[in-house]
């Protein structure tokens, strides 16, 4: 009824397209993303540049004075035989724990993925180590390597065997490192690796069982490629965090013996925040940034070829 | 092609009984159907033959030979699952081979094997796509496929008409038939459909609560059901039920309705039990004619084109279901005479077993 009278110009109004419902750029929608992107460039984007900056620089932390360097930071770095030692640990760390993530993972999620209440029980223990933290679980593990009253050196001994000193032994140190380090967060590869599991369509093995798959083949032809993503994703987090290692080492061993177990964090946060080398540390996080991009990038790269070939 | 027999099987699950001593025989080159409602055993019946499901007590026969305790694989079925359970990252050509491959076939009888598969079923230009890049059809299809390339004793389908739209079921329906017919395969076919069931099956089936209430030919599933459940299930609009009085017709009983009204059965009176007895009749022995004995008010037009349903309360508070042809000039509200084919007409006891006229 109202329509009848309503004067031209209003009716032009009417036909407008209502607010909300246009297309095109709409500046003010922008809005949405501000609270992420505030804490994005403040937290991650400014302080990445700022490390960049930091890291050619000389500064003093007594008086408050940096003078800019160029590349000096990273020329001494790598004539710098500690570094260069602390990035061969740190890659071998990454290479001893990954693989072994990937595999326990997969074998624990593979193990216990059914209903029963012995899973479930299971699954709560292997999870529950992750939420420790970093110092009682090196006290935990100092316990057992303790050549003089360790657990580990007193079943040696009951079989009649020579205690060994894990984290006094330049060979071991490492390997010591990355066994506690497997034994705290396994939990959570395997609940990635859990929940892949789960997605698998039950009908999809008995399929196979009638097209006289053995277990082997149902694994390989069906559970692997189901789970492809979830590996991906393990693969690069890991990959990610364990090159990140600190905590066990600065607590377990120190970086020892003679930086047989140094990883570049530690070493950072030595020259940083021992030794106040604010530009040295700086050039050092920024060569480690590089190295897990690198990593991370060819792994992506590489699973995404055979995803698609 | 085989037969296939069972021989007094049981299942449970843990203290539930799903299965009880069931026996049956499926002929070679038969199309049978498990027709039920669900959680009445059907599927699980299927998945034992097919060896997905443990048999707790008695033997299954294929061709003659045990099966019961074989894997699924060594027992030369083909099963056509519900949601197709096609393998996600195989091409269509992978997803057929896999079988074949899996028990040695050598190459080139794959190749031909699927070649043939892929021209009965007109899949041939998918043969390098993945299922994700796949109709819901042309999925089926595929998971027809499968089965089809492995040359098994039986075919068994479980639901697999039940994820398609209406229109592609009636079509993917006809092409089962017709499959069939050219390859008169034994198969076993589970659906809750009664329409897939009469047209399909040369048996039906009819399960109920984890028993069989009546194995036979669609007609006879139809025309006379052993049972009150079979009468309601099978066929649309469910058949009517009103409580009756019976009287002697020199021997064939004569049914009183509630408002003194009587239908002439058929239903021969000596081999009717003590009790209360109930008649059946379906809508279309239902007719408003006006020379009709039954007087009733309707309250529900039903118009569906080529016939209407007319919703009726009877004089003695009982409702029932009765067609009038398509253009109707019925109203609800409208009182219409009743004329009801007391020859089609079945009575059922108590109990709910069914008493028919002498074939």
């Amino acid at each position: 009824m109202t329509d009848a009278t309503l004067s031209p110009g209003k009716a032009v109004a009417a036909v407008k397209r209502p607010t909300g419902a246009s297309i095109g750029p709409r500046w003010t929608n922008a809005l949405f993303i501000a609270p992420y992107m505030v804490f994005y460039l403040a937290l991650l984007v400014y302080p990445l540049f700022k490390g960049i900056w930091m890291s050619m620089l000389e500064s003093d932390m007594f008086d408050d004075t940096s003078k800019f360097t160029g590349l000096a930071n990273y020329y001494r770095l790598f004539n710098d035989k500690i570094f260069i030692g602390t990035i061969w640990n740190t890659v071998l760390f990454v290479l001893m724990t990954v693989p072994v993530f990937v595999a326990i993972g997969l074998l624990l999620a593979l193990a216990l993925n059914r209903s029963d209440r012995t899973s479930a029980s299971l699954r709560a223990i292997f999870f529950g180590t992750s939420v420790l933290s970093v110092t009682i679980v090196t006290i935990i593990w100092k316990m057992m390597y303790m050549p003089g009253n360790g657990a580990i050196a007193s079943i040696m001994r009951l079989f009649g065997l020579e205690p060994i000193a894990f984290i006094t032994s330049s060979s071991l140190a490492l390997p010591a490192i990355a066994v506690t380090t497997i034994w705290w967060i396994i939990g959570l590869p395997m609940m990635l690796f859990l929940a892949a599991l789960q997605q698998i369509p039950g009908e999809l093995y008995e399929a196979a069982a009638l097209d006289n798959a053995s277990r082997w083949r149902s694994f390989w032809s069906i559970t692997l490629p189901s789970i492809r993503r979830t590996m991906l994703v393990v693969v690069i987090y890991e990959i990610v965090a364990q090159f990140q290692l600190f905590g066990q080492a600065q607590l377990l061993t120190q970086g020892g013996p003679n930086n047989a177990s140094r990883p570049i964090v530690l070493f950072i946060y030595e020259q940083g925040f021992r030794s106040w080398n604010l530009g040295y540390a700086a050039a050092a996080s920024e060569v480690l940034f590089l190295i897990m991009a690198v990593a991370a990038l060819a792994q992506f790269f590489a699973s995404r070829k055979r995803v698609e070939g | 092609m085989s037969s296939i027999e069972l021989d007094s099987v049981s299942k449970r699950f843990g203290s539930v009984e799903v299965i009880s001593e069931l026996s049956l025989t499926i002929h070679s080159g038969e199309f049978i159907a498990f027709l039920g409602p669900s959680g009445c055993g059907k599927s699980t019946l299927l998945r034992m033959i097919a060896g997905l499901e443990t048999v707790n007590g008695g033997e299954i026969r294929i061709g003659g030979e045990r099966v019961d305790h074989l894997p699924p694989g060594a027992r030369g079925v083909a099963m056509v699952f519900q949601h197709y359970a096609l393998y996600p990252h195989m091409t269509v050509f992978d997803n057929l081979a896999f079988g074949l491959k899996n028990i040695g076939t050598p190459h080139d009888e794959i190749a031909r094997r699927i070649e043939e598969a892929a021209r009965i079923l007109e899949i041939g230009h998918l043969l390098q796509r993945k299922p994700g890049q796949l109709s819901g059809g042309q999925r089926q299809r595929v998971a027809i496929g499968r089965a089809l390339v492995k040359d098994p004793k039986a075919y068994l389908f479980d639901e697999p008409l039940s994820n398609l739209d209406a229109a592609l079921r009636v079509r993917t329906r006809v092409e089962l038939a017709r499959l069939h017919q050219q390859t008169r395969a034994t198969t076993i076919f589970v659906t809750h459909d009664q329409v897939e069931a009469m047209t399909l099956a040369s048996r039906i089936v009819v399960m109920n609560a984890r028993k069989v209430e009546q194995v036979g030919t669609p007609m006879d599933i139809y025309g006379r059901p052993a049972t009150e459940f079979v009468a309601r299930f099978v066929g649309s609009p469910a058949m009517n039920f009103l409580p009756v009085t019976i009287r002697d017709r020199a021997g064939l009983a004569t049914a009183v309705l509630g408002d003194g009204s009587t239908i002439d059965t058929a239903v021969p009176l000596d081999i009717l039990p003590t009790g209360d007895l109930r008649v059946g009749i379906r809508a279309e022995a239902i007719h408003v004619r006006p020379d009709g004995a039954v007087p009733g008010k309707v309250e529900v037009v039903e118009r569906l084109g080529d016939r209407t349903h007319l919703h009726i309360r009877l004089m003695d508070g009982n409702t029932l279901v009765a067609e009038d042809k398509g253009v109707s000039q019925v109203q609800p509200g409208d009182t219409v005479p009743l004329a009801v084919e007391g020859a089609t007409a079945h009575l059922f006891d108590d109990a709910g077993l069914a008493y028919h006229a002498r074939q």
